[in-house]
């Protein structure tokens, strides 16, 4: 029997500060995946700078496009769709792989897809295993916390989700506390390793069964650990303070995606986003889900829970096989909703 | 020899097809609406028209600024990358320039064209026709207005000014320059694409990858922290 044709996106990612390109075979096999990072650019700001950012974007796009196709040895012609990161990002930053997915389609007549970038860091994780439906999948990023289950593919529900900072966020702003460099988010986490958690924190349950977050309670309560000890002179031990932070954050991320998890009956959990690459995370999920027999815990190898263009291209395969399909009015979104996938 | 010109750099939406020695057709709307939204349409509306496909392009040429940073990025990032994929050479050209051979191929003077850069600050440069050509006498800059007027007034000749945002500036450089200044009628404001095109075709092709807008300025950040840095250096 002659094998079905193999399917092949192109995904393009440049929502926030990495430029990416991605090529992926059948929704599943990552045949190139190039990621050119702009963050020794924005370390001398502290943060990413929308505006340098974009510029940047313009400098990378085409190499970045070129060097993708040199790695997959083919040809543009090879491709059967484009996926392009339409939000949510920096507009600026989204605008550029925007743009030149659009002039690529146009150019050579390919379909476009555009894709959600949370629904991306979800798919990472199809890259290292097939998905197992009904599923739920904890989001942790600079931008992001979420809750978000899913029946089938393409299908996204936000069951949780944070109502002010996004866990990313509030490292970096306690690693802004503790004088530490940016990002301040592997720091904090290499740091909690060497020290103990004997600092009381808070942790925000809010209401009981919501499965949404609040971090904003815990960084004041962090900052205002630092300056009490401060105005009596004292000085908290950096690991110290690390460890009770991180012990309270995961504490509270690991608890409600347990507790989701039985709730919704999943057959799988998976991480994903930027916060994914966090150690501490990591292990404590792990510890917890072993006792759970029937649900499956995936975690993604740590390039795959950073931003690329292979976890878009991934969400494209979906989308595309679904028949979704964008025009060339596809816009840049810093708002847009995971929900725009469900049909 | 079919020429795609793109400019994205202002309110000014263009695109224009350059076949030879004819103008095949041209898109121009002057809205503040989002570009990003309308120019590959746009393009694909008048490459349609004209039956015209991608690969029968030869050159792609885009304007490069100064303008809105977004814009003249989304103009030069589709220009980029259709010439990369369709492995075709990229000229880039002044959005200044093209305004002043938009307005002032036939003006016997100088041509000062300009863009509002807020805060009563504008774009703009000095162009000049000589026998058909254009070439630039003062290089593209960000100024105040008060402050070019002055330079303008020095010349010999008289200056045709041209551009959407001249309400704004008007006053200012007719109270300076007096009868020196003449200033382009409504339908002169448009840079026109198929101008672009024409002043793209005999400038030297550039290597997509490497191709960047003109912003004539830094980004803030970046201004702010060369400041700092130097700060330190001299304390
Ligand atoms: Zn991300």
């Amino acid at each position: 029997m002659k094998a079905e044709k193999d399917q092949l996106i192109l995904g393009i990612e440049t929502s926030c500060d990495e430029t990416a390109v991605a090529i992926v075979k059948n929704g599943r096999e990552i045949v190139a995946n190039v990621v050119s990072s702009q963050i020794e650019s924005h370390k001398r700001f502290g943060g990413v700078v929308p505006e340098i950012a974009s510029r940047h974007h313009v400098e990378q796009v085409t190499i970045v496009l070129e060097e993708a196709l040199r790695q997959a040895k083919m040809d543009i012609d090879n491709i059967d769709a484009i996926a392009v990161t339409e939000g949510p990002g920096l507009v600026g930053a989204l605008l550029i792989g925007v743009n030149a997915a659009k002039a690529l389609a146009f150019a050579h007549d390919i379909p476009l897809v555009g894709v959600h970038h949370i629904a991306g860091h979800i798919y990472a994780n199809r890259l290292v295993t097939e998905m197992a439906f009904p599923l739920l999948s904890l989001v942790v990023s600079g931008g992001h916390t979420e809750l978000v289950y899913m029946k089938e593919h393409g299908h996204f529900e936000v069951i949780g989700e944070t109502r002010d900072d996004a866990a990313g966020e509030a490292y970096d702003k306690v690693a802004r506390t503790l004088s530490l460099p940016y990002p301040g988010g592997p720091h904090i986490d290499r740091l909690a390793h060497e020290g103990t958690p004997d600092i009381d924190l808070p942790r925000a349950w809010l209401e009981p069964g919501s499965y949404d977050f609040s971090f904003s309670g815990l960084k004041s309560a962090v900052i205002n650990t630092v300056h009490n000890a401060e105005q009596r002179g004292d000085k908290i031990a950096p690991e110290v303070l690390a460890a009770s932070f991180q012990a309270s954050v995961v504490d509270v991320l690991v608890t409600k995606t347990v507790q989701a998890a039985k709730e919704y009956k999943v057959n799988q959990v998976l991480l994903a986003g930027g916060v994914a690459a966090n150690k501490g995370l990591r292990a404590a999920l792990t510890a917890a889900f072993s006792g759970l027999k029937d649900v499956e815990l995936v975690i993604p190898p740590l390039s795959l829970c950073t931003d690329n263009a292979a976890m878009i291209a991934a969400v494209g395969s979906i989308l595309y096989e679904k028949g979704k399909r964008s025009d060339l009015t596809l816009n840049g979104n810093a708002g847009l909703d995971i929900t725009i996938h469900n049909s | 020899m079919k020429i795609l010109s793109i400019d994205t750099s202002n309110y000014v939406l263009g695109i224009g097809l350059l076949d030879g020695n004819q103008v095949m057709g041209e898109y121009i709307s002057n809205l503040k609406k989002n570009h990003s939204v309308r120019v590959m349409p746009a393009i694909q509306t008048l490459m349609n028209e004209c039956n015209v496909k991608p690969a029968e392009l030869s050159k792609i040429v885009v304007a490069k600024g100064p303008g809105s940073y977004t814009g003249v990025r989304i103009g030069v990032t589709i220009a980029k990358t259709l010439a990369w994929t369709l492995n075709i050479p990229l000229t880039g050209v002044s959005s200044l320039e093209v305004l002043a051979a938009s307005s002032g191929r036939h003006f016997n003077g100088f041509v000062s064209p300009l863009f509002d850069a807020r805060r009563g600050q504008i774009y703009t440069g000095l162009y000049q026709f000589e026998e058909g050509r254009i070439s630039s006498i003062m290089e593209d800059q960000l100024i105040m207005t008060t402050d070019w007027a002055p330079k303008l007034n020095e010349l010999s000749q008289n200056i045709l000014i041209a551009g959407n945002d001249l309400p704004l500036h008007q006053d200012i450089l007719k109270e300076i320059l007096g009868d020196k200044a003449v200033f382009a009628e409504i339908t002169e404001h448009n840079p026109r694409p198929a101008e672009l095109a024409l002043l793209g075709r005999n400038k030297p092709d550039e290597d997509p990858h490497h191709f960047v807008p003109n912003y004539i300025r830094l980004a803030e950040a970046e201004a702010k922290w060369l400041e700092s840095q130097s700060n330190q250096k001299n304390k």
